[in-house]
């Protein structure tokens, strides 16, 4: 089994520690992995994307081919529909709601939830709000990954968490509940959005 | 049991150079190179071992620290971005003349598709050009293998090694399985027959030029029998496929269960012409993957010519098979091959393009701020920029430079600019940039009294790369001043809203001073002040 996943966003708005967290799982598990990355330049506040590629045999390209993408993990709804001509037609478009606007021909919100919702595969959720409501304001991303764990098939939830612990144990208890509340979150919400 | 890690194709690179006894690494950053220096510099054994890892103030000053550690017998890496190569490139050439002593390995980080770069340049035609052994790691495991072969092949043949990584090389991470270290090299300078070659003195470096000419039979020949270069055969004769480094990746994607194609994979040159051999008895049709400039396409329509074999045709990013220029990915390789497309959803017409910008609160944007607001009397007024964030001031709302051509062409372009009649003439630069290339020109300026205003944009940092130390900080008044400009035209400013009456007036003050004048407009990156605000 193969799962391709694009981490997408804006630069400073966390895919990073997303891709981490399911890297250290991946890991984990056993399988093979390769993660490909955009330091430098974009990096200021222009669109950044990762691609993640996690497999249980090799791998060769660090990127990954149009068409076969199986996730979109978005924390920005226009850096979504950015990456759709490499979403699988069988793929699923898992982004955040809440825009993040700082150029001044943003696109309306609506035409973008418009877009969104003509995909046959889509969680769409604010993960901002939900973030806040379980009390873990900073962890929007950790409600992304969430989300998407209930479609990524070849990571089982609980190693996520595995990989939550540890990846945060170093900035105390407090932070590393927070992040599994956000991620505990984020999994119901998918859960009851893809029935 | 080996050691595992989820490692950057830099940081591969970097372990592998440690475990290979490395005694310094020597580097300016520069994006996609510098987590290579990063990853030594935070690496335990790098304080265990007195490994030197300072940055440089450029790369030919880093070049040639570490010739100098090649000399007495010790293992260097240089690290750098392709156009770094340029910088140092005098002290590359001819560090093939004089020879290797210690294992000297060259890295040279190329940026393909500009992600972070003013040009797209092939540093492979630079190993060409000094006639020395190239390694080219198509992943991560290969690139941390290959330093150690890199070291071992410079020492055994006294000759530097470049190895060269792409952006999606140096940038992505795969699992590494590592070797066990092995100790770094005692001190010893060239042996009696080799020692003469350091000084290049025409009548040693003709003899020696001689030999190196000589030499390149032989790198082929272990090009032609290493195992970096792989020839494997398939069932399709009607062509045949050479791919070299990462781009073999984006052929073998298209190809889980193996390629049809015979297949020549290139991870090291000088270019395996006995293994192409192989491959035109049968294969009437090549096609060459690389990533960068067509190097290799270039060199097999020669090859070929020369053979008197111009049936066979080649294929490649000069026929239009793929893509002149820019990153190459699996879907342009799937294409070249004859592949049919996946099925794709159709790009999204709502989604707009997303620049980068200088981050809100930079101090950068008080500087163009209050420089426009200035040179708005001035109507033949032109700004000479330079390479860093403030690169940035190019775009909305600042419109601020005219020019950005390369590290420290602003207050030397502004020199020529004011000779020819331009006035004001001005020239933006960083303070690392300003360390970096920018001394010698303020030198030439004081010695012709140019009428130039150089800003000095002082953020205390390498910004652009992510905060890294700059060699200036705390030096940059007593340098202006020892290279020559008068103290009365050495003005600093606070670049800070609530400043710009003050910011504007001395700005005008010295566009006025007929003569050079630097004004610096120093305060902190914010980038690297939230983290100094975090650590406290």
């Amino acid at each position: 089994m193969k799962k391709d996943i694009i981490l997408s966003g804006v630069g400073g708005q966390g895919i990073l520690s997303i891709a981490t967290v399911t890297g250290w799982a991946a890991l984990d598990q056993g399988l093979y992995l390769k993660q490909a990355e955009v330091h430098g330049m974009s990096q200021r506040g222009g669109d950044v994307q990762s691609n993640l590629r996690l497999s249980t045999e090799p791998i060769f390209s660090d990127l990954i081919p149009r068409g076969e993408c199986d996730i979109v993990i978005s924390l920005e709804p226009m850096e979504a529909l950015r990456y759709l001509p490499w979403l699988s037609k069988t793929g699923w478009m898992v982004t955040n709601t809440t825009p993040f606007v700082n150029i001044p021909n943003y696109p309306e919100t609506g035409e973008l939830m418009a877009e969104l919702a003509k995909l046959p595969n889509v969680i769409t959720l604010d993960c901002d709000s939900i973030a806040r409501d379980c009390g873990s304001p900073r962890s929007a991303n950790m409600v992304l990954l969430g989300a998407s764990a209930g479609v990524m098939e070849i990571i089982e939830p609980d190693k996520f968490r595995e990989g939550i612990v540890s990846v945060f144990s170093r900035k105390g208890d407090a932070i590393v509940a927070a992040n599994i509340a956000a991620f505990n979150a984020g999994l119901e919400q998918s859960k009851m959005i893809k029935r | 049991m080996a050691e595992k890690l989820l490692l950057l194709g830099d940081e591969a690179v970097a372990l592998g150079a440690l475990h290979a006894g490395l005694s310094g690494v020597y580097a300016y950053p520069g994006t996609p190179s510098t987590e290579i220096t990063e990853y030594i510099q935070n690496h335990p054994m790098t304080r265990e071992r007195g490994v030197h890892s300072d940055w440089c103030t450029n790369e030919k000053t880093a070049m040639e620290a570490a010739l100098g550690v090649s000399y007495a017998g010790k293992r260097a890496l240089v690290c750098m971005k392709h156009v770094g190569m340029n910088v140092c490139a005098d002290g590359f050439m001819n560090s093939a003349v004089t020879g290797a002593n210690g294992g000297l390995v060259v890295v040279a980080c190329d940026d393909p598709s500009q992600h972070s770069s003013q040009n797209e340049q092939d540093s492979r035609f630079y190993a060409e050009f000094a006639q020395v052994p190239c390694f080219e790691p198509s992943n991560q495991q290969e690139a941390y293998d290959m330093v150690r072969e890199a070291f071992d092949y410079s020492e055994a043949n006294h000759i530097p090694v470049l190895m060269r990584l792409p952006t999606r090389m140096a940038h992505s991470r795969a699992v590494v399985e590592a070797r066990e270290p092995r100790e770094q090299n005692e001190m010893h300078f060239p042996a009696a027959d080799r020692a003469k070659f350091w000084v290049t003195l025409p009548g040693i470096s003709r003899v020696r030029i001689k030999e190196l000419a000589d030499d390149q039979i032989r790198f082929r020949h272990d090009s032609e029998l290493s195992e970096d270069n792989l020839y494997t055969d398939g069932p399709d004769h009607s062509m045949g496929i050479v791919a070299c480094g990462i781009a073999y990746n984006y052929l073998m994607e298209n190809y889980p269960g193996g390629c049809t194609y015979p297949t020549l994979k290139v991870t090291r040159y000088p270019f395996p012409k006995q293994l192409l051999e192989k491959m035109t008895e049968t294969c009437k049709t090549i096609l060459v993957i690389e990533e960068g400039q067509p190097l290799v396409e270039e060199k097999l329509r020669g090859l070929i010519y020369e053979e008197g074999s111009a049936a066979i045709k080649v294929k490649g990013r000069l026929d239009g098979s793929l893509p002149r220029t820019g990153e190459l990915n699996p879907d342009h390789v799937r294409k070249a091959v004859g592949l049919p497309a996946n099925p794709v959803f159709e790009a999204s017409g709502v989604t707009v393009p997303r620049p980068p910008a200088l981050c809100m609160g930079c101090g950068h944007r008080d500087f163009y701020t209050a420089l426009n607001n200035v040179l708005k009397k001035y109507e033949g007024s032109r700004v000479f920029g330079d390479i860093g964030c403030y690169t940035l001031g190019y775009m909305s709302p600042f419109n601020a430079i005219h020019t950005c051509v390369e590290m420290g062409a602003s207050l030397t372009m502004a020199i020529g600019a004011a000779n020819s009649g331009v006035w004001p003439s001005v020239g933006v630069i960083g303070d690392s940039t300003f360390t970096h290339s920018g001394m010698t020109g303020l030198l030439d300026a004081v010695n012709s009294g140019a009428d130039i205003t150089l800003c000095i944009s002082d953020n205390l940092t390498t910004g652009m790369t992510g905060g890294q130390d700059s060699a200036g900080t705390g030096k940059l008044e007593r340098i202006c001043e020892a290279i020559g400009v008068a103290p009365e035209h050495i003005r600093t400013i606070v670049p800070l809203p609530k400043n710009y009456p003050e910011m504007e007036a001395v700005i005008d003050e010295e566009l006025n001073y007929h003569g050079v004048s630097v004004v610096i407009c120093r305060r902190e990156c914010i980038q690297t002040a939230k983290r100094h605000a975090k650590k406290i």
